[in-house]
């Protein structure tokens, strides 16, 4: 299983704030692919990825056990 | 006590301070920013931030091991305050010290660009009309902690 955490404005939109996604191994652009099918409207162009809380690239793999993060932009400060 | 933390009560300002003084600091540099009312003629009531806990708490000590790697000598506390904050509350506080003022002061306005281009923390402004999650990535962070 994947761990999923959504924050902010992705929070809101799919109205929670993480699941566990059985899909392993996928890359970080099929998460991102499978994200913005699910939930209409998520806005996979501006979204980053954490995998295990340090940002990914779109080809890295995530493994079974790994937890993820959608970033939106940030606005901290 | 943390150097780098998310909190989500009032920021006690002068702890940060205390964390990084030490004998050989002839200086110390405090920011904090504040929950502004006014932002391009749009009045905000209140604030809401959102953070990744972990992620953005190991994010803010890479950025203080950026500073301790460019001006060698300083000494570095952050923190963010994230739930929902009032006008004029201290949303981050920033307290740098070093032996030289010069390098307090750089090394500190470095600190908040870098908080605003990698650390997972998100603002919803509210207004009397609406509300709206805030944020402008200038590019994909890179890995690790190159900047």
């Amino acid at each position: 299983m994947i761990t999923v955490h959504y924050f902010a404005r992705l929070r809101e939109l799919t109205g929670k704030g993480e699941e566990s996604l059985d899909r392993a191994p996928m890359t970080v652009e099929e998460l991102l692919n499978w994200a913005e099918e699910t939930y209409p409207g998520f806005g996979k162009e501006t979204i980053h990825v954490a995998v295990n809380e340090e940002y990914a690239l779109k080809d890295d793999v995530i493994q079974a056990g790994d937890v993820c993060a959608f970033i939106p932009p940030v606005s901290g400060g | 006590m943390k150097r780098y933390e998310i909190i989500d009560q009032p920021i006690d300002v002068q702890k940060y301070s205390d964390l990084v003084l030490h004998p050989a600091a002839g200086a110390v540099t405090v920011f904090t920013g504040h929950v502004r009312e006014w932002t391009h003629g749009v009045r905000t009531l209140y604030l809401a931030y959102d953070a990744y806990v972990p992620m953005a708490e190991k994010k803010l000590a890479e950025i203080g091991a950026e500073m301790e790697a460019k001006w060698p000598g300083v000494q570095v506390a952050m923190a963010h305050r994230i739930g929902e904050l009032k006008i004029s509350d201290i949303a981050v506080v920033i307290a740098v010290s070093s032996p030289h003022r010069k390098a307090a002061y750089e090394a500190n306005e470095y600190a908040i660009e870098r908080i605003k281009e990698v650390v997972p923390i998100w603002k919803k402004e509210i207004w009397e009309d609406g509300e709206e999650w805030i944020g402008a990535q200038k590019k994909y962070p890179e890995k690790g902690s190159e900047s």
